[in-house]
């Protein structure tokens, strides 16, 4: 007889597997990245504690933690917006930059207005025009049953277009020649939180996206409507929910969600509208919304989470002199851990003699 | 000899036990029935026969020889296979190739050879199917004809069959049993899951009853009758709910003028179908699966929309409605197919409440609350055998039914659409929901009762209309109508004057 390790399927993962999931993931994550960062001639544990520790430490850098999670809150929001009802939005990206474009736009007419009305503007106007930029693919989608996956990936290729065409025709700066708008007015500037950090009321304009996004997915009858599409369209037409008219408007609503994303950087950040405005934001949502599982507190976790590594990839590549990219290295390698990780949850793993 | 042998099989599910202690076996060339009201806990022990669930306790032997079957492919080397309550083929590739799938086919696909081997097979255990043809463009017994194949092509020596005759019309029934006689001679073993009695004496040799996870009896077929397995199975003997009382027959509510439809392959399925669904009556619509049915009902639920024609509710001109409008309207269906109405990975009460969202939305907010106790009553009436938060998806196939009929009844519905109501229900479960029937009809509801099973529509209609090639060949007053009769006109043999 010999020994034999077998896996096999299990209905439902009992709950403390559900609880190790994350512990899993982060040991799983640091095991896989040791060796890059060893290869790079570097100390993995003192790595990881200038990723994952030392961006705690100190005021500012515990802010500028909070400073890049906020874009990714809103893309995670928004994609998770999306996927709950089964419509596979990838275009926040472009969905973010429309929004760039409107609130640097508009934020060259409010100078007149009250800060609070002038901030009240560029996000409305932000959230309009990243729907209106969600529009065409959601209109092929519920109309024509065209992919919205190709639709929404190909329309943010179109979007980098016009804001490069923007930057470098009408908006050029006129002095220093430099591809970027002209300076918001001041009155639209989102107010800082805190004294010389960067930390600025988008932060509490992302968290309270969250909070609506949790109460609409669990406490509405829209937020069920929309998780039955997502879960079984055919069964939801059977119960009489209009299937096209909610997912269109999940499709719309992560649009703007996405373009409060572009609202935010632009009028809490930038003050301008540049060509990196966003380092990927609208693709990194897709995975903090997959990391999160669809849920608004694990999207926070999440964004968070990458806010941190972020900020820590800095500080690690400037102390330990590996490429920043090991930053990106290691949210790409999360990732995959947690996918695998949560795919394993619904295995057991037997020891045993046959 | 006995080929299988199940001792002391244990199966929970959290606190549920689904098979508790259970003890099973299966001689060789014996078809043994496997009896049980829905949720007993049938499909669960056949399950972890075939290596989809893991028992929690207990034996299995094959051959006398002890067994760890892991997965279905380890049931598969030991020669088991199964044939579920939903098929598993791939509808865009051939009977060929979902036959060879995952099997025996090589690196290179050599489709001819495959066509011909699977032809070669199909003739050797005399299962007539063009093995070229898409599995999509199939009827339903056809495509269980092709399941079969497909164990058996597997080598199977035993065959399990979950409710193969649940979704067939009578005929189809007939050829299923002919096929399993002759496949029983030849040495295969066929465990039988069934609701129908009939069928059990008709075909079986023995018959195992389960009741709440614990297998009650096993006996010889040949000395058993139908009152005493019904007795074993629910603990009472006499079934059969009829229509007592004649209609009292009100106004028009559902009327379709000159409707046609096309399948899904874009053939004609209805052709100008006129009928009219009055207050406090039940219409049956007799005739052999694929005549129309399907369609029909679709046509009545708002998901196909009819070519030419007008459909009418309480004088309103609804044609071409969305499912929501006509839920809206008072149109009540229950599905068909149960995949097809049920979102699995939501609880039983979200599903229970879908229908009626509006209902449980208090100052924009979701009232939960409100949504389980609903929920709670309803598993009360109609005694489905499930919890408010389980996942729909856990249900056992009957209770998902139920579960369904519970949600559109409780919306007390002005007109009911009912295709196949009572399929998958064990004997209890058909006459409780014959008899919420009867109530809705005596409630002032109009009642189209969709069915394939003869005795259920001269049960409980008080007219009934043939439905033959999408035509409506006939409605007959229930007094005039006798199985001969239905049977001719079903046959496309003899036409009655069309009331109106
Ligand atoms: N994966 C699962 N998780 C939780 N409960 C389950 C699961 N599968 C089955 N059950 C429960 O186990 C019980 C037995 O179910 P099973 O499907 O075996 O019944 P059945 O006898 O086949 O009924 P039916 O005649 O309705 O098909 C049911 O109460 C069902 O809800
Ligand atoms: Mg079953």
């Amino acid at each position: 007889m010999s020994r034999w390790i077998t896996v096999e399927k299990r209905e439902t993962p009992p709950l403390g597997t559900r609880l190790l999931i994350p512990l899993l993931a982060l040991g799983g994550t640091f095991l896989l990245t040791s060796g890059l960062i060893l290869w790079g001639h570097a100390n993995p544990l003192r790595a990881y504690y200038y990723f994952l520790i030392a961006p705690l430490s100190s005021r500012f850098s515990l802010f500028e933690v909070l400073v890049s999670a906020t874009p990714l809150i809103l893309t995670g929001a928004s994609v998770t917006f999306a996927f709950s009802g089964g419509y596979y939005n990838i275009g926040a990206e472009g969905q973010l930059y429309a929004g760039a474009i409107a609130a640097a736009g508009v934020g060259l007419l409010v100078g007149g207005l009250p800060v609070p009305l002038a901030i009240l503007v560029l996000l409305v106007s932000g959230f309009l025009a990243g729907m209106a930029w969600a529009w065409l693919p959601a209109w092929l989608k519920v109309r024509w049953a065209v992919d919205e996956v190709v639709t929404t990936l190909l329309l943010n290729s179109v979007m980098a277009y016009i804001v490069s065409a923007l930057l470098n025709g009408p908006w050029r700066d006129p002095e220093s020649g430099w591809p970027q708008s002209p300076e918001i007015a001041a009155s639209a500037h989102l107010p800082k939180l805190a004294a010389r950090s960067r930390l600025n009321l988008g932060f509490l304009i992302a968290v309270l996206t969250l909070i609506v996004l949790w109460y609409v997915l669990n406490h509405t009858a829209f937020g069920l409507k929309l998780r039955a599409v997502g879960l079984g369209k055919s069964a939801a037409r059977f119960a009489g929910i209009p299937v096209e008219r909610t997912m269109f408007a999940a499709a719309l609503i992560s649009g703007g969600i996405a373009g409060i994303a572009g609202v935010c950087e632009v009028a809490g950040i930038q003050y301008h509208l540049i060509d990196a405005l966003s380092a990927g934001y609208g693709y990194t949502g897709i995975i903090i919304a997959t990391l999160g599982g669809l849920n608004a507190w694990g999207v926070g976790a999440a964004a968070l989470f990458f806010g941190l590594i972020d900020t820590g990839a800095q500080t690690v590549s400037r102390v330990l002199g590996v490429p920043v990219y090991l930053g990106e290295v290691t949210q790409a390698t999360m990732l995959l851990v947690t996918l695998a990780v949560l795919l394993l949850q619904h295995y057991r793993i037997r020891i045993g003699r046959r | 000899m006995k080929i299988i042998e199940m001792r002391g099989i244990t199966k929970r599910f959290a606190s549920l036990v689904a098979n508790d202690h259970v003890d099973f076996d299966l001689e060789r060339g014996e078809i043994h029935a496997l009896l049980g009201e829905n949720g007993a806990g049938k499909t669960t022990l056949m399950r972890i026969l075939y290596g989809l669930y893991r028992p929690d306790e207990g034996e299995i032997r094959v051959e006398g020889r002890p067994v760890t079957i892991h997965a279905p492919k380890d049931a598969i080397a030991l020669g088991i296979g199964m044939v579920t309550q939903h098929f598993a083929l791939v509808p865009t590739l051939t009977v060929a190739e979902n036959v060879v799938l995952g099997f025996n086919e090589g690196f290179r696909l050599d489709r001819q050879r495959i066509a011909e081997e699977v032809a070669e097979a199909a003739r050797r255990f005399g299962l007539e199917i063009d093995p070229a043809v898409q599995v999509g463009h199939l009827s339903v017994g056809q495509r269980q004809r092709v399941e079969i194949l497909k164990a058996l092509y597997r080598h199977a020596r035993v065959l399990i069959l979950d409710e193969p005759t649940a979704v067939l019309t009578p005929q189809e029934v007939e050829a299923l049993f002919a096929t399993l006689r002759r496949l029983q001679h030849e040495g295969l073993s066929v465990i039988f899951i069934t609701h129908k009695l009939a069928e059990v004496m008709a075909i079986t040799d023995r018959v195992t009853v389960l009741r709440d996870g614990k297998a009650i009896a096993t006996v010889r077929t040949a000395s058993t009758n139908e009152e005493a397995l019904a007795r074993m199975m629910v603990g009472r003997e006499s079934f059969g709910v009829r229509r007592e009382t004649s209609a009292r027959r009100g106004e028009p509510l559902l009327r379709m003028e000159g409707i046609s439809a096309v399948d899904d392959r874009g053939l004609p399925a209805l052709k100008r179908v006129s009928l009219t669904i009055h207050s406090g009556e039940i219409l049956g619509i007799a005739g052999v699966g694929g005549n129309g049915q399907h369609e029909l009902a679709e046509v009545l639920s708002g998901l196909r929309r009819p070519t030419e024609g007008r459909l009418l509710v309480e004088g309103r001109d609804m044609t071409g409605a969305s499912p929501a409008e006509l839920n809206a309207a008072g149109v009540g269906r229950i599905p068909e197919d149960r995949h097809e109405g049920i979102v699995g990975e939501l609880s039983v009460a979200d599903n229970m409440a879908l229908e009626t969202l509006p209902r449980f939305v208090k100052k924009g907010r979701l009232d939960r609350q409100a949504i389980i106790a609903h929920a709670r009553r309803l598993i009360e009436q109609f005694q489905i055998k499930a919890r408010p938060t389980d996942r729909a998806k856990t249900l056992s196939g009957g209770n998902m039914q139920k579960l369904l009929l519970a949600r559109v009844l409780s919306r007390k519905p002005k007109v009911v659409i009912a295709p196949q109501p009572t399929r998958g229900l064990d004997i209890g479960a058909t006459d409780y929901v014959r008899s919420q029937l009867l109530a809705q009809r005596e409630r002032g509801a109009g009642v189209l009762l969709i069915s394939e099973d003869l005795d259920e529509i001269l049960a409980l209609s008080d007219r009934i209309a043939v439905i033959y090639e999408g035509e409506i060949v006939g409605i007959l007053p229930a007094q005039e109508a006798d199985v001969e009769r239905l049977g001719l006109m079903m046959a496309g043999a003899a036409r009655e004057e069309v009331l109106p």
